[in-house]
């Protein structure tokens, strides 16, 4: 391999589009790097027993896979500008394999580094303020939020500085990082979700009251993996001044009384589920009116200096609509297809938000290249201040295309395999690794995901079929979000086999629902059988303008089963 | 048992008693916590009363407690199980101005979260102290220069100090 | 002592780097036909010791023994998918891990 120069070149004239790191921040980082080296050392000289360096590893990010160690990076609610995605492509290159696997907890994942390089690559990552901090292990993970932040029109408030606030109060808590089990939280800002709060330990809602003050709705004990649950809520309007110390209180409660005893029980969820809201909202509640509080008080300075590294970038005022993208969509098809299925109304006029697919046609769902990478940096400086974001479907968001620009980019991404135009549709899946990486999973799902997509490779009956979300998990730990997925596909090991359970019905948002169950299990082969068979009988089924997930929760469960049984006695063995 | 304190392996002055054994007049003793009310009856303030305490334990039973306890140890029966952070903090709260000490076999990169919660001393079983020495325990305290939290003990937290700068 | 049905080999990763690895005549190969192969309990526990002595020696982690099926090359083949995943690489990159190694069976 050949070295890769890793010197930071610095755009002056980009615009701060997200978070910096002052001197505590790099200090931090820093120093959180010395100690791991130090821990990597320590766990080769044997001071360290695997058993007390794996938490360790895992609060940063590393684990030990089925091949490799495996390295998550965080990527903090999401954003990344194009001085970091090339950081990432850099060590790709250099302690990896080319290559990077987005996730759907916004984060990126390598797949290969050596135990003994991670310190390496956690300080090249330092020099691009990022870090592996907390992207795994029993602690508060990586806070995730909204991937259309801060541009979308129906957004009350960019959630990114809420986010960034609470990564920071999480980092490394005294009290908070032996918890009974991993804790997510996600906040969107937005009147429609796109963060999936209502599945997270804590999902946070901004809300604007009738005073016009800023506060939050707190919904707890959601969660996908073994028992999935949608959230309920324990604050209907924690004012902002008040969020650090419901935190806390909440935090206090779930590390006191979470089970332990059962690895599977010990999601706040499942305490949630035991105690019933009401106890526990109770609990959470003395503990609030217990401690004390003045230590936690907002502190508006601080929220305020946070928040302006979140300002809007230098738009331009141009006119609603873009006449030179009118006239390219006219000129060429291709391009009008990805504007009409990859381009999402901007809040500012004459601005696009695109989404870049990662999910080429047959594809490994998430997966970019280091060149890729590199592209897609380009292609943010170039059309967008330098920003990207990663969405939890696993695809990069540009944040601030102009209209007049998208058809230039376009031409940018198109020979880079960046502009499959199937944001929201069949093939845009959700996939975990599955077994082809992961030492939980059960079965493969890239396989799975990659054989969806191809049977369904053409796009104008992608585009009739419309938006439609597929989510494979590779084993009950639900990394791909199969509950949640209008279908969903998880991943078992039945009599030594590969095989595959269908569910219905799973929905994300505001609307939570967790799929339910289709019948037994299916074996790879017979999965795009499957849900082809699925999505015509909802073609047929629907009304005008119905998504999937309506035409099933209006005609019912059960007829979707009976077309199955009914393929079945025509020959097809499901 | 290894004793910690400052990140330095220290005398322990203090002496587990056996429920079975008698409660002397004198000393340093640390009793089980279904003990602690019987010795709260019977010694006298010529004797010092630590207790050892499971990490699940109700902070309002040792309220009254409190003010007579030098010492109390809270056990983590698995350096994973953070049950004993919060205590600790609940006990701070609770007014506890005695030595609180961690009690298990925590390692050394767990020394500043213990102090952040307001430990004073760890307490780890020799096979442990052997593997993790006094170096390691000494380089954990050093190991950041501040913490992003408030409230919590330790080397200063970075809100406070960004505060300082934005006044200045 | 009772021959096994299926012959067991011992899998571990590699601390330092976290390749799969397979207990050989004499010591950690990276080619699971290069492997030692236990026919009986015996020699599965002296697979098993020898592991654990590499995992307190903090050379290997994650140590088990796995079924295998001999095949006509003598090469032991795991009978579970998850291992055979092991001693090839992801399947859906088959340019990455063992299965590229010159050689390789895969």
């Amino acid at each position: 391999m050949t070295a890769v120069d890793l010197r930071v070149a610095q755009r002056p004239n980009a615009p701060v589009t997200t978070y910096r790191y002052d001197e505590y921040d790099a200090a931090f980082v820093r120093e959180r790097v010395a100690e791991f080296r130090e821990q990597v050392l320590r766990r080769l000289s044997g001071a360290l027993t695997e058993e007390e360096f794996r938490p360790f590893r895992l609060m940063n990010g590393l684990y030990l896979q089925l091949h490799a160690y495996m390295l998550r990076v965080a990527i903090p609610y999401g954003t990344l500008t194009a001085r970091q995605m090339r950081r990432l492509a850099d060590i790709a290159d250099r302690w990896d394999k080319g290559y990077g696997h987005f996730t759907t907890r916004q984060n990126l994942q390598y797949n290969w580094p050596k135990l003994v390089d991670t310190p390496d690559i956690l300080e090249a990552l330092a020099d691009v303020e990022m870090h592996a901090i907390q992207t795994s292990g029993n602690c508060i993970r990586n806070v995730t939020a909204d991937h259309f932040a801060g541009v979308a029109p129906d957004e009350i408030e960019d959630p990114r500085p809420t986010a960034e606030f609470l990564r920071q109060w999480s980092s490394l808590h005294p009290e908070f990082s032996f918890l009974p089990r991993k804790f997510k939280i996600a906040v969107t800002g937005a009147e429609h979700d796109r963060a999936a709060i209502m599945v997270h330990d804590v999902g946070l809602r901004i809300l604007r009251n009738e005073r016009g003050e800023i506060g939050y709705q707190v919904v707890v004990g959601g969660g996908l993996g073994r028992s999935p649950f949608v959230g309920k809520v324990v604050g209907d309007f924690v004012p902002r001044e008040d969020l650090l110390a419901f935190l806390e209180a909440i935090m206090r409660v779930y590390n006191r009384f979470g089970r332990r005893d059962n690895k599977y029980k010990a999601r706040i969820k499942i305490l949630i589920h035991e105690k019933g809201i009401d106890e526990i909202r109770a609990a959470v509640e003395a503990e609030f009116a217990a401690m004390d509080r003045s230590v936690f008080s907002h502190d508006p300075a601080e929220f305020e200096r946070i928040a302006s590294f979140f300002a809007p970038p230098p738009y331009e005022t141009l006119p609603e609509t873009s006449s030179a993208l009118r006239t390219a969509k006219l000129e060429t098809p291709a391009f009008a297809n990805f504007v009409d299925v990859n381009v999402s109304a901007h809040k500012i006029p004459g601005y696009a938000i695109v989404t870049v697919s990662l999910k080429p046609i047959g594809g490994i769902p998430g997966d970019a290249t280091s060149e890729q990478m590199r592209v897609l940096a380009d292609a943010s400086e170039r059309f967008g201040f330098g920003e990207m974001r990663v969405s939890h479907e696993q695809n990069i968001i540009l944040p601030h295309v102009k209209q007049d620009d998208l058809f230039a980019l376009w031409r940018l991404l198109e020979p880079a395999g960046l502009a499959t135009a199937n944001a929201g549709l069949v093939s845009d899946i959700i996939s975990c690794p599955g077994l082809d990486y992961c030492s939980l999973a059960t079965a493969r799902s890239i396989p799975i995901a990659q054989a969806i997509s191809k049977r369904f490779a053409d796009m104008s009956r992608q585009r009739r079929i419309g938006k439609l979300g597929i989510k494979i998990s590779g084993c009950i730990n639900a990394c791909g979000h199969h509950h949640v997925g209008a279908i969903g596909i998880l991943g078992l090991e039945k009599k030594g086999q590969e095989s595959y359970q269908i569910t219905l019905g799973g929905d994300p948002t505001f609307s939570a629902s967790i799929g339910e169950i289709l019948g037994p299990g299916v074996t790879a082969d017979q999965v795009p059988d499957v849900i082809e068979h699925l999505v015509d009988f909802y073609l047929a089924e629907r009304e005008e303008g119905e998504a999937f997930i309506d035409t099933w929760r209006r005609i019912g469960h059960v007829r979707f089963k009976d077309v199955l049984r009914r393929e079945g006695e025509d020959g097809a063995d499901i | 048992m290894a004793l910690i304190s400052e990140g330095r392996f220290v005398e322990d002055a203090w002496r587990r008693l056996a429920d079975e054994e008698a409660l002397p007049k004198t000393g340093r003793v640390i009793v089980s916590l279904p003990r602690l009310e019987h010795a709260l009856e019977v010694l006298g303030t010529e004797s010092a009363l630590g207790v050892i305490v499971p990490n699940t334990t109700e902070p309002s039973s040792l309220i009254q407690a409190l003010p007579r306890l030098q010492l109390i140890l809270i056990s983590f029966p698995a350096f994973s199980d953070g049950r004993g952070f919060s205590l600790a903090r609940l006990l701070r709260r609770a007014g506890f101005k005695g030595e609180l000490r961690a009690s298990g076999r925590l390692v050394a990169d767990q020394y500043s979260h213990a102090i952040g919660c307001g430990f004073d001393t760890i307490e780890i079983p020799e096979d442990l102290a052997e593997r993790q020495d006094e170096g390691q325990w000494c380089a954990a305290l050093d190991a950041y220069s501040m913490s992003y939290q408030r409230g919590y003990t330790g080397r200063g937290s970075i809100l406070e100090a960004r505060r300082r700068a934005a006044r200045s | 002592m009772a021959v096994f049905k299926h012959p067991q080999i011992l899998i571990a990763s590699n601390l330092a780097d976290g390749e799969v690895v397979f207990l050989g005549q004499s010591g950690w190969e990276r080619d699971h036909c290069r492997a030692r192969v236990a026919q009986n309990a015996e020699e599965a526990a002296a697979l098993e010791a020898a592991g654990k002595r590499d995992v307190s020696a903090n050379r290997v982690v994650d140590v088990y023994l796995a079924d295998v099926e001999i095949g006509r090359d003598g090469a032991p083949t795991p009978l579970h998918y998850r291992e055979r995943m092991r001693v090839k690489g992801p399947s859906v990159r088959l340019d990455l891990g063992k299965q590229q190694l010159p050689g390789s069976a895969a």
